[in-house]
């Protein structure tokens, strides 16, 4: 069954400008998607129509059978509860604890005062230690995130987006700012949440190698149309070729290891 | 262990809502401020304000008057400001932690600017007002002192902040004391000392006021008149051109700032 | 000798160039800097020159502020009032400016936030900012006389006077600060469900809270030096009226020197003690 299908999605800025034309796919229940596409293809504002951070021009949203773009205000904040977001450059409040950036995953789910006073409930605190313990950061979870390396902090989007109990995690350019050893890492562990919990990865990506190593599926983007939808296997050189245009010619493409599934 | 971070959070909070709660009662009590009677007032002088405080055809003909009253108000902060800002310079030189000449004379200008800048400029314009009377001279002394502490202050940090690397890149090519300060220190941080010059002037237009008042000069001195002899109509005239005044030298300084920062 | 040599030898390869080169450029930025002094000194100039230098006897006056001076700040004594008096008149002011600090700092937070555009609309935020603007121009003390109007000189109108003051003062600095914030971390939180006030509450001012309490130890200061101020022209209570009194109407100077001294110690303690603050908040925090 698909979780999320988009349906010949637009997305214009203004009258000159398209971001994404005529987008049509569908993802189904625990599969890790990765999305990758030169820079400025639209993949990043495609990821953001998903949980309408950003408005789609036409077309239509469904995720978990529901009409993402006829949400009102409060039904959007409970579909936004259930697609987990990580970022590239991880958005962390830098002066709060570790704990207290985890548990700003929770605050979809809280009313307004309990929310504003950072009122969190027993269960709340234990499930984000569980979490935080999962991920390795027991050492750092009273640290401040400004203390924290990249790899670290990026643990701490993941358990952030965790803690949100999501259906779906939106990854936007995960590693973009991580060394080769934290970039591991943090793909292991998001590859691990999806087999591990069943949960929904759709990851922007910049290195073909990487979502070739990772993904169940590759959807590759060019000039706001999807020009590539298929299994890693399938992702020729050609297909490299057509998805990045000219620009593959400046490309290190290692076609390494491929995910094999 | 677990919640530890959350109690001393909470505590933390507490106690600094606590003590912010005493010291307002303590300070009502001491100022004999009634709350119910301030907040009344606002009413108060918005009914007053709308029915009384506005300028009428009578009070248009002390405008020539008023003008020109204005006209030295604005010219006199200038001049103290600039005159000031020369002196601010030198004492700036002399205790910037980067430019001073030794420790005995930095430890002494710190000193004197952080005295002119504490004395209030109240004293300054009563004082100066015994010798010099209801001359201009009076305002303009004050506000020259008043400025001179500020502005002393306000260059020391810019010279601090802006200079370090490349005085010290100089000093390494064995360049003297005042090659360093004439090409090094004083073209780096200009822009910044013409922006605190600026905001020094517009806020002696609006302290010129005050010390019009007190010393019986200027424009405040016509915002007395009229107050005084219950000429209301003319007293909103002049607090209309002060404002005008402000904001028209405001924006100005807005607009030089985002040319040379 | 061989560096010269090398050093002639750079010369000659492009001599002609460099001659007509001028070391600093003459860019937007430094011309404009040039013609502002410029203008400023003539300004300045004409300001000085046509001063109305009749009226007093410079020399004289000269001599005797030097002298006054001298008097103030080596001979301070008061035989109208005790110094428990002027410290409980020194005390009377700091409340005055933690009064008005606080009652500003709590309403230019809600303002600061409309009017930081990141934040809310666009439209309201630009709205505030004029309007804050307006309040900002009017000098302080005119606020203070013309609430003095309708309440009476007194405590009320110089705390309500100076607390619009401070509204406009912090609310500028508080919404920069705040315009200053990542947009990212908004983002994240949009993202997971949160609304505007808990973003605010756990994300906007935990991120600015440092920055937020420079400007209002910064305004407190003013607002002391402010509250004084009052004291003199609009009768606030306070160790203002005192100096008021004593240099307006007894033509004391050593009771001046004496509350100067008060007031100096005062506001360099409060300099210091903001200092010290806000250095050890930034690491706590």
């Amino acid at each position: 069954m698909a979780l999320l299908e988009l349906r010949n999605v637009t997305k214009c800025y203004n009258s000159a400008s398209t971001a994404l034309s005529d987008v049509s796919f569908s993802v189904r229940e625990g599969e890790f998607v990765s999305v990758i596409g030169p820079s400025g293809a639209g993949k990043s504002t495609m990821l953001r129509c998903i949980n309408r951070m950003i408005e789609v021009t036409g077309g239509e949203i469904y995720f978990d059978g529901v009409i993402v773009s006829k949400l009102n205000k409060r039904d959007l904040r409970k579909l936004r509860t259930k697609i987990g977001m990580i970022f590239q450059h991880y958005n962390l409040v830098d002066r709060l604890t570790v704990i207290e950036n985890v548990l700003h995953g929770r605050l979809g789910y809280k009313s307004t005062l309990a929310g504003v006073l950072g009122r969190y409930s027993q269960e709340e605190k234990g499930q984000a230690f569980r979490i935080i313990k999962f991920l390795g950061l027991n050492e750092q979870v009273y640290s401040r995130c400004d203390q924290l390396s990249g790899g670290q902090k990026q643990r701490v989007g993941i358990a952030r987006a965790l803690v949100q109990n999501p259906k779906m995690i939106l990854c936007d350019e995960p590693i973009a700012s991580l060394d080769p050893n934290a970039s591991k890492i943090i793909m292991d562990h998001l590859r691990n949440v999806s087999t591990g919990m069943g949960i929904t990865m759709i990851v922007n990506l910049h290195q073909v190698n990487v979502a070739l190593k990772y993904s169940d599926r590759i959807i590759g983007v060019n000039k706001g149309k999807v020009v590539f939808d298929g299994s890693p296997a399938e992702l020729t050189p050609e297909r490299i070729y057509d998805i990045y245009g000219s620009e593959s010619g400046d490309l290190i493409v290692d076609l390494g290891e491929r995910n094999a599934s | 262990m677990q919640a530890d971070i959350f109690i001393k959070r909470r505590n933390g909070g507490l106690l600094f809502f606590a003590s912010l709660a005493i010291l307002t009662a303590g300070s009502m009590i001491i100022t004999e401020y009634d709350v119910l009677k301030g907040f009344t007032s606002i009413a108060g002088a918005l009914i007053w304000g709308f029915s009384n405080f506005y300028p009428d055809a009578g009070s248009m003909q002390k405008l020539g008057d008023i003008m020109l009253k204005l006209r030295e108000t604005v010219l006199m902060s200038i001049a103290s400001t600039t005159v000031a800002a020369v002196f601010a310079i030198l004492l700036a030189l002399a205790g910037s932690r980067t430019t001073r000449m030794n420790n005995l004379f930095s430890v002494a200008a710190r000193g004197i600017a952080s005295v002119f800048r504490n004395i209030p400029l109240v004293a300054w314009a009563m004082v100066l007002m015994l010798a010099f009377s209801q001359s201009p001279l009076t305002g303009y002394l004050a506000l020259f002192f008043g400025s001179l502490g500020f502005l002393a202050r306000a260059f020391m940090e810019t010279i601090d902040e802006v200079s370090n690397n490349s005085v010290e890149a100089l000093q390494a090519t064995g360049a003297g004391y005042f090659h360093i300060i004439f090409q090094a220190v004083l073209p780096s941080s200009m822009p910044q000392m013409i922006s605190w010059l600026l905001y020094m002037i517009e806020t002696n237009i609006r302290d010129a006021t005050l010390v019009g008042i007190l010393t019986g000069t200027g424009i405040g001195f016509s915002f007395e008149l009229y107050y005084k002899s219950l000429n209301y109509h003319a007293a909103s005239l002049v607090v209309i051109l002060i404002v005008i005044t402000v904001i028209v030298i405001e924006s100005i300084s807005n607009k030089i700032r985002r040319v040379i920062l | 000798m061989q560096i010269e040599e090398s050093i002639k030898g750079w010369g000659q390869l492009s001599s002609d160039e460099i001659a007509d080169t001028p070391v600093r450029p003459l860019n937007r930025s430094s011309f404009a800097m040039r013609i502002i002094l410029l203008i400023l000194s003539v300004l300045t100039i004409y300001a000085l020159s046509t001063i109305d230098y009749n009226s007093v006897d410079i020399k004289k006056a000269v001599s005797d502020t030097l002298s006054n001076f001298k008097t103030m700040f080596l001979q301070p004594y008061s035989h109208r009032f005790s110094l428990p008096d002027a410290f409980y008149g020194v005390v009377v002011t700091m409340g005055l400016a933690f009064l008005t600090t606080l009652f500003g700092g709590i309403i230019a937070l809600f303002l600061g936030l409309l009017a930081a555009q990141n934040l809310g609309l666009k439209q309201v935020a630009n709205i505030i900012k004029v309007f804050v603007a307006f309040i900002r121009a009017v000098p302080t003390i005119l606020w203070v006389l013309i609430f003095a109007v309708s309440a009476g000189l007194g405590s009320a109108a110089a705390v309500i006077g100076m607390t619009f003051h401070s509204v406009s003062y912090l609310t500028k600095a508080y919404s920069e600060s705040f315009e200053d914030l990542d947009r990212s971390v908004i983002e994240a939180l949009m993202a997971s469900g949160a609304n505007w006030w808990q973003i605010v509450f756990q994300a906007v001012i935990p991120s600015s809270v440092t920055y937020l309490l420079s400007w209002t130890f910064l305004r407190f200061e003013i607002n002391f030096a402010n509250a004084v101020a009052m004291g003199a022209a609009a009768g606030a209570a306070g160790i203002g009226f005192d100096l008021f009194m004593a240099s307006g109407f007894y033509f004391d100077l050593r009771e001046v020197g004496l509350i100067t001294y008060f007031i100096l110690a005062f506001a360099m303690a409060l300099e210091s003690l903001s200092t010290n603050m806000k250095g050890r908040l930034r690491k706590r925090i």
